[in-house]
């Protein structure tokens, strides 16, 4: 069924039930998203595509669409928002890009250039992080993790279905960790399935170096706005 | 730099020094005044300063630049409009010279990763000092085997801070230029605006951190 909604005092069609970031993107405009994969259950984790739904902060990517629903994407107070919650995540671990294979093709850096983070806000923690290369085929670079769950949820045993991935701990002591005999048995795709959906350098397929020169990585090519804008971006 | 020395000392900027012609003087006088300054990074911002290839003549004609490593001028000479910084801050002296910085300029950029956040030489944070001075001094591979294991301390030594700080944990920045180094384009991009009276304005497109 067809429903009227306004994003940003614009009247627009979308399909009821459809979330705010998909009928967002189908009109035109951009909100950023870390954790939200297009055609996989929304998780809410990241925050990151905060807007505001009849003037209440809320995550578009767990917001289905409403018969007249009034949604704020580019007001300033919630665009600040949004970009506060990616200076936080840099903030939070540790963002060397140069010396990040995923640099370039990492969703986490294509959005702090979208929101326009010079730097963050909020002080560079430096917290310590361990390495991870129990297993044969991933190496867990732990710095870079966001908590997104996008493996945890996402990646699994293709025999059993159980995870691969958790999140261990809680609040400053979370850490994502491997089952290392379940990750030895990944298939080479899979491996680069899930390190190719981890939004950041975290999940290193052991096989796979820095691939793409300077000025032909993913983002570079095309960057994340206007792959979310085709939705061509996963 | 403030750093107190003792009386029988002589500072080269005190020694007598042939002044510039007057003409000269007074078309640099007119320019706009820019002091620069690397703390702790690898002077590849500095470099991407000059890869601003011939942006770098145009912005000369406006701008004059005193304190740099490329004058070799070791003092701000008077008052600046513009500091232009890139490192991060590591010791005492970095401390020192950045608040003169900000004593003296209108405006300060923190140019490059280690500036903005701390950058490659903030990989040192997540280790303890003390293991960083045993690995550098003491069980260091590199140790010429004979020689005597010490790690230096000295009055006149600048103190190692714990972390490396980025500018702004220190003093009030106006501007951040990131990137590891920022290319030419993007530096030449926020100078012209900023000597033309611009505001800063970094587009997304020309942003990177790496
Ligand atoms: S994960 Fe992304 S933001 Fe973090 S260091 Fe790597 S490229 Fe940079
Ligand atoms: S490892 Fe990657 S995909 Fe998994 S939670 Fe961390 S950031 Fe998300
Ligand atoms: S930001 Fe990069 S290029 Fe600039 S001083 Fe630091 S290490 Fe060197």
């Amino acid at each position: 069924m067809s429903i009227k909604v306004t994003i940003d005092g614009k009247e627009v069609s979308a399909r009821d039930g459809d979330n705010i970031i998909d009928v967002a993107a189908e009109n035109g405009v951009y909100i950023p998203s870390l954790c939200y994969v297009k055609g996989k259950p929304c998780l809410g984790t990241c925050r990151t595509c905060s807007v505001k739904v009849n003037g209440n902060v809320m995550a578009a990517c767990t917001i289905p669409v409403a018969e007249g629903m009034e949604i704020e994407v580019n007001e300033p107070e919630v665009t600040d928002m949004r970009k506060a919650l990616v200076e936080l995540l840099f903030s939070e671990g540790n963002h060397n890009c140069p010396s990040c294979e995923k640099s370039g093709r990492c969703e986490l850096q294509a959005t702090g250039y979208e929101v326009d983070m010079m730097v963050s806000r909020f002080p560079y923690r430096f917290t310590p992080r361990v390495v991870d290369h129990s297993s044969k085929t991933i190496f867990l670079q732990r710095d870079r993790c966001i908590f997104c769950q996008r493996c945890v949820d996402m990646i699994r045993d293709e025999k059993t279905g159980e995870k691969i991935f958790s999140i261990k701990g809680r609040g400053t002591h979370a850490r994502i960790e491997i089952d290392t005999d379940l990750a030895n048995e990944m298939s080479p795709q899979q491996v680069r399935e899930a390190s190719d959906l981890c939004p950041v350098g975290c999940i290193i397929d052991s096989t796979q170096g820095y691939d793409d020169p300077i000025g032909k990585r993913k983002f570079e090519v095309k960057t994340i706005r206007d792959r979310a804008l085709e939705r061509t971006h996963r | 730099m403030s750093h107190a020395h003792k009386k029988d000392e002589i500072l080269s900027h005190d020694l007598p020094a042939t002044p510039l012609d007057p003409k000269t003087q007074a078309i640099r006088d007119a320019k706009i005044q820019v002091a620069m300054i690397g703390f702790c990074g690898c002077w590849g911002c500095t470099l991407s300063f000059l890869d601003m290839d011939e942006g770098l003549l145009e912005l000369l004609e406006k701008v004059n630049i005193t304190r740099s490593s490329m004058t070799d001028t070791k003092r701000i000479p008077g008052r600046m409009a513009l500091g232009f910084i890139e490192g991060g801050i590591a010791n005492s002296e970095n401390i020192e010279v950045l608040e003169e910085y900000r004593e003296n300029c209108d405006v300060l950029i923190s140019v490059g990763a280690c500036a903005v956040w701390g950058g490659v030489p903030a990989m040192r944070n997540v280790v303890p000092l003390e293991e960083c001075f045993r690995e550098a001094y003491i069980d260091s591979p590199t140790a010429v085997p004979s020689a005597k294991k010490v790690i230096p301390f000295h009055e006149d030594l600048p103190i190692i801070t714990t972390t490396v700080k980025p500018l702004h944990e220190v003093v009030k920045i106006d501007y951040f230029i990131p990137g590891c180094p920022p290319d030419g384009g993007a530096i030449l991009k926020v100078l012209d605006d900023l000597v033309n009276g611009r505001g800063f304005d970094l587009p997304s497109s020309m942003n990177r951190y790496d």
